[in-house]
C-alpha cells in the first residue's frame, strides 16, 4: 500500500498537513470573529484548514507514482556545522564579543566541506575575521565589542 | 514638470557623486555574485539589506537595485565560459554561448551579451519612466477590495510561472501567508503564534526568513556534492564584433528586448520565462535552426536581452502599486520599508527625487555594467578560479552578521537556522521555496486588506465581483490557474523549465 505512494510527496504533504493543522488549532485560541468583523483567529483558521487541505491533495498526488530516482544524500556533516554555526554564533555574539565568535564560526563552517582541510579552514577563518571586523565593526560601526565581557573585557 | 524635467530631476540626484559611488558598489557587487555560481542576488540582497539602513533612502535603494540587473549581467558571462548558469535566466546563455567559446569566440558571445543587455536595459528603463506615473496615477483610486484582488493576482500569477508541481506552489504560498501573520494583531494587537516568545510579537524577520531559505538551504543543498570546476577560457580576446556580427544580432536583441519588456511584469521570475521564450522565438525565426546548439550568436544576444529588459520592466509593478513581482522585488519592498517609505503609487508623488533618481541611476548603472563588463572582463575569469569552499563560510557568516546588525536580536539569528532547515527539507521534497517569500512578505497585507474591505462592505463578499476593477483582477487570477492546469500549458512549462535544473 505504501509502497505505492512517492515517499517525497507524501513528506511533503504530510509538512503541510502538520504545518495547516497547528496554525487553525492555534487560530481558535483567538477571537475567530464574523465575516463583517474579522477577529485575529479568522484569517490563520481559514488559511491553516487551506494548507491542510493542499498538503493532503500533493500526498495523494503521489499515488501510484513511486520514487524512480534516489536522491543525494543529505551531507550532514554540512547541515550539523552549518546550523551549528548559526546557533553559536547567537548564543555567544554578545558573550565572546565580534572577533572570536567570526573566526570560530568561520572556521566550522569551512570545516562543512569534506574538501577543506584544517589548515585551509583556519587560514580563511583569519582572513574572514579581519575583512568582517573591516567592514562591519571599523567601516559600519556596528555597537558590538570585538572582545566580549566573558573574556574578561 | 513633463517627463523630461522628471528624468532631469532624476539624472540630478542619480549624478550625485555618492549616488554615482553606490550605484557603482551596486553593479560591482551584482556583477560579483552573479559570476559566481551559487550565490544569488536573493540571498546577497538579504545579507546587505541591514547594511543600507545607515545609507540615504536613494542611496540604498539605488545600491539593492543595481545587485539585482548587475547579477543578470554577470551570470552570462559565467554560463558563456564554463557552461554553468551564473543565474538561473543565464541558463540559456549557456547553450550557444558555451559553443562559441569553444571554438574560440568567447570574445564575440561576451560582447553581444553586454551590448544586448545594455540596449535592452535602456529600453526597460525608459518604459519604466512612461509607465509608472500613469500607472501609479490609476493605483491611487485603488481601494481596500482592489488591493485585495491584485494580491491575489500577484500571488497566483507567480504560481502558473513557478516550475514543478502547481499544488506544492499553492501550498507553499499559503505556508508563506500564514508565516507572515506570526506576531500581533495590526487591529486588536493580539499575539499569534508567538509562543510566548517576546521577540516574536513584532512578526518574524522578514531577512531572516530571506537568508535561510535563500542562502543557507542552498549552501547545504550544494554541500551534497561538491566538485570543483573548471575554466576553460583563460584570457579573452577579440571583442569587437565584425559587421556581419553586428547585423545578425540586432534583430534578435529587440525582440528579446520586446519579449523581456512585457514578461518581465509578470509576477513570479518573468526574467527566467523570458530568455527561454526568446530562445525558442529566435530559434524558430532563423533560417538556419540547425546552427543553435552549436554556438548561434542569435541564441546569445535574444535571451540577454530579453532577461536584462525584464529585470528593469519587474520594477514596475514595485514602483507603482508597492507589489512585489518576484522575491528579489520582496526584498526591495523590505529595503523601502527599512527607510520609512511604504512603497506604493504614493512615493511617485511625495518622493519624486527618489522615484526619478532610481530611474535614472539604472540606465547610468546599465551604462557602469558595460564598462566593467567589457574592459575588466579579465578580472571576471580570474573570479572564477575562487572556490566554492572558500566563499560559502563567508555566506554563512555575512547572514548571521547582517541579521544580527539589525536589531541586535540574537532571536532573529537563530531564526535563520530554523529557515535554514525548513527550506533545505522542503527543497529537496520538491517545493520551490520563492512562492513561500512572496506569500510571507504579501500575507500581513492580504490580510489587512481583506478585513479592511469586509468592513467597508458590511461582511458581504459580493463586494470584490461588484467593484469592477477587483473583478477584473480576480478574474485573471482564475484564469492564471485555469491556464496552469491545462495539460497542454503543463506540459509546455516542463519544457521550458526543464533546463534549469
Amino acid at each position: 500500500m505504501l509502497a505505492k505512494f512517492s515517499l517525497r510527496e507524501l513528506l511533503a504533504g504530510g509538512i503541510f498537513v502538520l504545518a495547516g493543522a497547528y496554525f487553525a488549532l492555534e487560530a481558535l485560541n483567538y477571537e475567530v470573529g464574523t465575516a463583517f468583523r474579522m477577529g485575529p483567529g479568522f484569517m490563520p483558521l481559514l488559511l491553516g484548514a487551506v494548507l491542510a487541505m493542499l498538503g493532503i491533495g500533493v500526498a495523494a498526488s503521489g499515488w501510484q507514482k513511486p520514487d524512480t530516482e534516489k536522491p543525494l544524500p543529505p551531507s550532514w556533516r554540512g547541515i550539523a556545522l552549518i546550523i551549528g554555526v548559526v546557533i553559536f554564533f547567537g548564543a555567544t555574539i554578545r558573550g565572546l564579543g565580534f572577533v572570536p565568535v567570526v573566526f570560530i564560526g568561520a572556521f566550522g563552517s569551512a570545516m562543512a566541506s569534506r574538501i577543506n582541510s584544517p589548515l585551509f579552514a583556519a587560514l580563511l577563518a583569519a582572513g574572514l575575521t579581519v575583512l568582517c571586523t573591516a567592514i562591519f565593526v571599523i567601516g559600519l560601526g556596528m555597537t558590538v565589542p570585538w572582545f566580549g565581557p566573558w573574556l574578561g573585557q | 514638470m513633463d517627463i523630461i524635467g522628471y528624468l532631469g530631476l532624476g539624472f540630478s540626484v542619480a549624478l550625485d557623486p555618492i549616488n554615482i559611488l553606490y550605484c557603482f558598489i551596486g553593479v560591482l557587487l551584482g556583477t560579483l555574485v552573479g559570476v559566481l555560481p551559487g550565490i544569488g542576488p536573493t540571498a546577497t540582497i538579504a545579507m546587505l539589506l541591514p547594511i543600507t539602513f545607515s545609507l540615504s533612502p536613494a542611496a540604498a535603494l539605488i545600491m539593492l537595485a543595481g545587485i539585482y540587473y548587475g547579477a543578470q549581467y554577470g551570470g552570462s558571462t559565467t554560463a558563456i565560459l564554463i557552461n554553468l548558469p551564473g543565474e538561473s535566466s543565464s541558463a540559456v546563455t549557456a547553450i550557444d554561448g558555451y559553443q562559441m567559446a569553444k571554438k574560440g569566440r568567447a570574445g564575440h558571445a561576451l560582447a553581444t551579451a553586454a551590448l544586448g543587455s545594455f540596449f535592452a536595459g535602456t529600453v526597460g528603463t525608459l518604459l519604466l519612466a512612461f509607465f509608472a506615473p500613469p500607472l501609479a496615477r490609476a493605483a491611487l483610486n485603488f481601494g481596500a477590495p482592489e488591493y485585495f484582488a491584485l494580491i491575489v493576482l500577484g500571488l497566483l500569477v507567480s504560481i502558473a510561472l513557478a516550475h514543478g508541481s502547481i499544488l506544492k506552489a499553492l501550498a507553499m504560498i499559503v505556508l508563506g501567508l500564514l508565516l507572515g501573520m506570526v506576531g500581533q494583531d495590526i487591529y486588536t494587537g493580539t499575539p499569534r503564534f508567538t509562543l510566548g516568545i517576546r521577540e516574536l510579537y513584532s512578526g518574524l524577520n522578514f531577512v531572516s526568513v530571506a537568508v535561510g531559505i535563500f542562502g543557507v538551504a542552498e549552501i547545504l543543498r550544494n554541500l551534497e556534492n561538491e566538485k570543483g570546476r573548471d575554466v576553460m577560457v583563460k584570457s579573452v580576446k577579440g571583442l569587437w564584433l565584425g559587421k556581419e556580427e553586428f547585423k545578425r544580432i540586432i534583430a534578435p536583441v529587440i525582440r528579446g528586448t520586446a519579449l523581456g519588456s512585457i514578461l518581465g511584469i509578470l509576477p513570479g521570475g518573468g526574467h527566467i520565462l523570458a530568455s527561454f521564450a526568446s530562445y525558442s522565438a529566435e530559434k524558430r525565426l532563423s533560417k538556419q535552426p540547425e546552427e543553435f546548439g552549436h554556438g548561434a550568436i542569435e541564441g546569445v544576444a535574444g535571451p540577454e536581452s530579453a532577461n536584462n529588459a525584464a529585470a528593469q520592466t519587474s520594477f514596475i509593478p514595485l514602483m507603482t502599486l508597492g507589489i512585489p513581482a518576484h522575491p528579489v522585488m520582496a526584498l526591495m519592498v523590505g529595503a523601502f520599508i527599512l527607510q520609512g517609505i511604504t512603497p506604493g503609487p504614493n512615493v511617485i508623488n511625495d518622493q519624486p527625487a527618489l522615484f526619478w533618481g532610481i530611474i535614472a541611476s539604472m540606465w547610468i548603472g546599465n551604462l557602469l555594467l558595460v564598462l566593467l563588463n567589457l574592459p575588466l572582463i579579465g578580472l571576471w575569469v580570474k573570479m572564477l578560479s575562487i572556490p566554492y569552499r572558500a566563499l560559502f563560510p563567508a555566506i554563512v557568516l555575512f547572514a548571521c552578521i547582517g541579521c544580527y546588525s539589525i536589531n541586535q536580536n540574537i532571536f532573529d539569528v537563530f531564526a535563520i537556522g530554523f529557515f535554514g532547515i525548513l527550506g533545505y527539507v522542503l527543497i529537496r521534497l520538491g517545493c520551490e521555496p520563492a512562492p513561500l517569500l512572496l506569500g510571507f512578505v504579501l500575507g500581513p497585507l492580504l490580510e489587512e486588506h481583506l478585513r479592511r474591505a469586509m468592513i467597508i462592505s458590511r461582511g458581504d463578499p459580493m463586494v470584490f465581483l461588484e467593484r469592477p476593477i477587483s473583478a477584473t483582477l480576480l478574474g485573471l487570477a482564475l484564469l492564471a490557474v485555469i491556464i496552469a492546469v491545462l495539460p497542454s500549458i503543463r506540459k509546455k512549462r516542463k519544457e521550458v523549465f526543464v533546463e534549469e535544473d
